[in-house]
């Protein structure tokens, strides 16, 4: 269901945005960066689908790090499963996303499942591999210790395993949730949400310059701003690796 | 699972539709693609090793190295090829720009974490034994690093067949994206095939890329299975 019925960049010439009558000048003539476009449409227009966007993300890196979780946990205690789930998830991660998003659509649909079960599979590579290898470099002194101290294999892993994971687990995290916003402006192609969608409109008007911009733009800003928040989270979550010093 | 019946025959076809004689053929469109990633990884890694590895070999700007690697996930493809096509138009030197842009970050991110990470006393044994800084570089650093090195050219390559085929969408046309940016003349089946198609050629691509890796690391360090790794590995960098 590649943009269903919409005639993909007909047009040969530059075609001029029509906002009716409040067109700008600077609209008019497609100049680089029109702060009044933006400000008119922030609401109607970018707004949604920045929030779009955020919860395409957030569901994806959601169940994404459920299942990762999973998988890592057992691969921890089952140490042959590592290999079959990064080969599976490699070539999962392999498959470029507009293909990835097209082969779902023919078992599910053209609507949000799809886009998810897609975005998900964006995401197990990365947090597998970086909850396991959070898990694994856990000290054995460490476990022996926490054995020692009477706990059972299941304190250990909440109470010891899982807080000394927790760097290498938000690292992954971060990974996954910069791909996926990154990645979720294709989800337009195929469900008709997220800051893909303006990136469409203005690509089929001209392109319009502004539009693409702003799209373009929050979507980058919207990664970053992920990114940092992460970042703080980590830090709110592990004081002790600041009392470390280093 | 009708679709998948027809969009094989699609390909099957060749990417031949009835009454539609001018569209180009699958094998056309995919050594297209290939042709337009090729050149693309190429200038990454003419740009991006050397830069990565030596700034490995300094031990110098790992804050610059390991965060473009993240700020490089950051960037869509699609936003990046749009901005490109806004302002000067999209012909195949915007995309090779932007195929560039997407695929210098994880080249130099690893290339620096791979040298970086070679075992400072090796070195240290090295320039004992009288090796000069071209020799460390050359014969002890390089051979060490070549896994993750090619690690980050992988995970280039993904990105790079991955985005050719998302410049269909921003207008570029002569690739395997056309078809599923066209859904109008190509069909759901068509569409469809095509995915099937790029999904052949990235796993195709990923694999022979994984064999030449396995064939370029020296054999005494094939046991390193973490340095195989090229997306998401170097997790504590990332702090």
């Amino acid at each position: 269901m590649a943009l269903a019925g919409t005639p993909v960049l007909a047009a040969a010439g530059p075609v001029i945005p029509n906002f009716g009558a409040h067109s700008s000048k600077c609209v008019v003539e497609n100049r680089f960066f029109c702060g009044d476009w933006v400000s008119r449409n922030w609401d109607s227009v970018l707004w949604p689908a920045l929030r779009q966007h955020l919860v395409l993300t957030l569901i994806a890196v959601g169940i994404g790090f459920v299942i990762s979780m999973a998988l890592a946990l057992t691969a921890h205690r089952f140490g042959w499963l590592e290999r079959p789930t990064i080969l599976v998830t490699t070539i999962l991660y392999t498959i470029p996303s507009l293909a990835l998003f097209e082969l779902l659509v023919a078992p599910v649909g053209a609507n949000i499942y799809a886009a998810e079960i897609a975005l998900v599979s964006y995401t197990l590579l990365i947090l597998f591999r970086n909850i396991l290898t959070g898990l694994r470099e856990v000290p054995s002194e460490v476990l022996d210790a926490a054995e020692g101290m009477g706990m059972s294999r299941r304190q250990a892993l909440l109470r010891v395993e899982l807080p000394l994971a927790l760097p290498a687990i938000v690292a992954g995290l971060r990974i996954a949730v910069v791909t996926i916003i990154a990645l979720a402006t294709i989800v337009y192609t195929i469900y008709d949400k997220g800051l893909g969608v303006p990136i469409h409109t203005a690509l089929g008007e001209g392109p319009f310059k502004t539009e693409l911009i702003a799209a373009g733009g929050l979507t980058i800003l919207l990664a970053l701003a992920a990114d940092g928040l992460l970042v703080l989270v980590q830090r709110a979550l592990t004081p002790w690796t600041r009392a470390r010093g280093s | 699972m009708h679709e998948f019946v027809k969009a094989f025959e699609f390909i099957g076809r060749d990417g031949a539709i009835s009454g539609q004689p001018a569209l180009p053929s699958l094998v056309h469109l995919a050594l297209e693609t290939l042709k337009v990633g090729a050149i693309g990884v190429a200038i990454s890694v003419v740009i991006a090793v050397p830069v990565g590895v030596w700034l490995g070999h300094v031990h110098r700007g790992s804050f610059f190295a390991i965060n473009l690697g993240n700020i490089g996930r950051a960037l869509p493809s699609l936003a990046v090829l749009a901005i490109g096509d806004a302002f000067l138009g999209l012909g195949l030197t915007v995309v090779e720009v932007a195929l560039v842009i997407l695929a210098v970050p994880p080249i130099i991110t690893n290339s620096y974490l791979g040298v970086d990470g070679v075992d400072r006393d090796l070195v240290d044994a090295a320039r004992g034994m009288g090796m000069s800084e071209r020799e460390i570089l050359t014969r002890v650093e390089l051979p060490l690093a070549t896994a993750l090195i090619f690690a980050g050219i992988r995970t280039a390559a993904v990105f790079v067949i991955s985005t050719t085929t998302i410049a269909s969408l921003a207008g570029f046309s002569g690739t395997l994206g056309d078809p599923i940016a066209n859904e109008t003349s190509y069909h759901f089946a068509g569409v469809l095939g095509a995915a099937i198609c790029v999904a052949a050629l990235a796993l195709a691509v990923e694999g022979v890329l994984a064999l030449v890796q396995r064939g370029l690391t020296p054999r005494g360090l094939r046991v390193a299975r973490d340095a195989e790794v090229g997306l998401g590995a170097p997790a504590p960098g990332l702090t």
